[in-house]
């Protein structure tokens, strides 16, 4: 029996953090997936909105700056704000340049808040990061305190789903993808491509903070680690990858996967032996970098591609039509 | 109605418009032509906001609109289309059209959010105009297809068809019988002259066919080396020896 509780808890934990990542990669899929920006600084959004939520909600203490003891409410409310502020001041300056500088000023400002929090050990307690960050339902009993915590999660995702899934199907999330495709005729089109441009820009790194206020408080902890981009950055890449970007549900799907993978390769590479153990967050990117490259083959555009309403789906090579898509050309000789 | 003066525009030590100075008469199909590389595109972009011109000035309607943005001119009545189509590739063509009109409440998040009956009675009105606009177009049957798998000729004709999402009062066409086979030519310079009549657009129009130019637009400018060599009627542009030698050549055009 204690086995399969083991696993029970096992599987709740996984979801939990599954699910925080399906809103990192709900975030993303506004900005990429939607509008074509790319963001390569995740986890800069994400250190913000963990760092901001933790100092809020936690107790006072000398080792770092806040501990105003505010409900994590207020502390998450707090950390969509925060990031929220930080990606318009970035989208302001940014936004108008191509967007390969947009993906290299995003790296950048993700590296500086990564040091920041390393370095500056007075507001951040340094390397040591943020600890005793409250956690949602932590005075139920096991295991219903980490059963709630899904459930919160996963109704957070829920509604996430549902705001921003109506977004994509509505005028918005038209002009959005108009602007992905071709910005010169959304212009063309009246629009104002650099403001609407921001704006997704905000929204999705509002969700990116909002998981990072999560993070901190399921961990109960926030250290510079969890602003290490290979875990978030890459990694929620992938996921939008792998699971369809542009497509909501692929989003989530996405995440699901590939942190059950990530998990996965952890209990592979645990057991390899000791010379190699070193070398394990090697070859977990490497696995995850070969499943990448296996689901890609497979399925060009994600698992669960674009779906236009109305329309076909995107990857749909197989148009009426004798015109044949560029994009979905490539890499369909498997079919 | 639009009115350019002594407009240029250098690239380094390039000069693509070197002072063209022009006007664009109101309820009028004016042609503009010239050989390659006379700054046809070039000015258009001025004109349209898409760059700034080193110098000289537009005005529309006895406004100085040099240098205003594309996007806000779009709400003033200037509308532009492009000389390689400028499709949303992975947006079906019926949500090309639709995306176009101003004035869209679903634009915004929180109204699509918060008031979605309000959202939704504009955009059953943007969808009829939408529906409209193909029956135009006879393009209804690609209604849902991807605007990226239309043949050429059809991305043209989805080009003019954006223009007509709105209650454009000048539409700069660029080139729009490139590329278009001589029947659907045809076709399009009716739809170009019913626009023209039925919904009294200016129309401004870049093109190399020389029928085209010929059956539609009067008064016609051609553009030589960044400014204007002529203006007039066609019938005396064709004759004239300056533009034979500039650019119809040999006296006989096709």
């Amino acid at each position: 029996m204690d086995q399969f509780y083991g696993i029970f808890l096992y599987i709740v934990a996984l979801l939990t953090m599954g699910g925080i990542y399906a809103i990192l990669t709900l975030g993303l899929n506004i900005q990429w997936g939607f509008t074509g920006l790319f963001n390569a600084g995740i986890a800069g959004f994400l250190a913000v909105g963990a760092y901001t939520s933790a100092l809020l909600t936690t107790a006072a203490s000398e080792r770092h700056i806040g501990g105003l003891e505010a409900p994590y409410i207020v502390g998450l409310g707090a950390a969509m704000v925060t990031s929220g502020i930080i990606a318009y001041v970035i989208g302001k300056i940014c936004i108008r340049l191509r967007s390969d500088y947009l993906a290299i000023a995003t790296i950048g400002i993700a590296e500086i808040l990564r040091l920041v929090v390393k370095n500056e050990t007075w507001a951040t307690n340094g390397p040591r990061g943020v600890s005793m960050v409250p956690k949602p339902f932590e005075t139920l009993p096991e295991p219903y305190n980490q059963i709630c915590f899904l459930l919160l999660i996963l109704a957070t995702v829920g509604v996430i789903y549902l705001l921003i899934e109506r977004a994509r199907r509505s005028p918005w999330g038209r002009v959005m993808t108009a602007i992905r495709e071709n910005e010169d005729a959304a212009r063309a089109a009246g629009k104002d491509v650099e403001r609407l441009r921001i704006e997704a820009f905000v929204i999705g790194s509002m969700l990116m903070g909002l998981a990072g206020g999560f993070m901190a408080h399921y961990l109960k902890f926030i250290g510079p680690n969890a602003t290490d981009p290979l875990t978030s950055t890459f990694l929620v890449w992938v996921m939008l990858t792998v699971g369809g970007s542009a497509n909501n549900k692929g989003a989530i799907l996405g995440a699901m996967l590939i942190w059950t993978v990530w998990s996965a390769t952890e209990i592979f590479t645990s057991r390899l032996p000791e010379e190699l153990a070193i070398r394990t967050a090697y070859i977990r990117i490497f696995l995850i970098g070969l499943l990448l490259q296996i689901i890609l083959q497979k399925f060009s555009k994600g698992i669960l591609p674009e779906q236009r309403p109305g329309g076909q789906s995107t990857a749909a090579g197989q148009s009426t039509l004798a015109g044949r898509s560029t994009m979905a050309g490539s890499k369909k000789d498997s079919t | 109605m639009l009115s350019v003066e002594n407009l240029t525009k250098t690239f380094g030590g390039l000069t693509a418009v070197a002072g063209a100075t022009f006007q664009i008469p109101e309820g009028r199909i004016t042609g503009l032509i010239g050989p390659n590389g006379a700054g046809k595109t070039t000015t258009f972009n001025m004109i349209a906001g898409a760059m700034p011109p080193t110098s000289g000035k537009v005005a529309y309607l006895g406004d100085d609109i040099t240098g205003i943005q594309t996007h806000r001119l779009f709400h003033r009545g200037v509308v532009r289309t492009f000389q390689i189509p400028h499709e949303f590739g992975r947006l079906t063509v019926l949500e090309n059209l639709m995306v176009v009109p101003g004035a869209q409440p679903g634009e915004n998040i929180f109204k699509v959010w918060l008031s979605p009956s309000r959202v939704r009675g504009r955009e059953a009105e943007v969808l009829k105009r939408a529906e409209d606009t193909l029956a135009f177009l006879n393009l209804c049957h690609l209604r849902d297809e991807l605007a990226q798998n239309l043949s050429g000729g059809q991305k043209k004709l989805l080009e003019l068809g954006r223009t007509m999402m709105t209650d454009a009062r000048l539409v700069l066409l660029d080139e729009p019988g490139a590329g278009v086979n001589p029947t659907l030519m045809k076709k399009l310079g009716e739809m170009i002259r019913r626009l023209n009549v039925e919904r009294n657009y200016t129309f401004c129009i870049i093109e190399h066919d020389m029928d085209l130019i010929a059956s539609l637009c009067d008064p016609v400018i051609v553009l030589a080396e960044g400014s204007v060599l002529m203006t007039g009627h066609f019938k005396d542009i064709r004759r004239d020896p300056r533009v034979l030698d500039a650019y119809l050549g040999g006296g006989e055009d096709d």
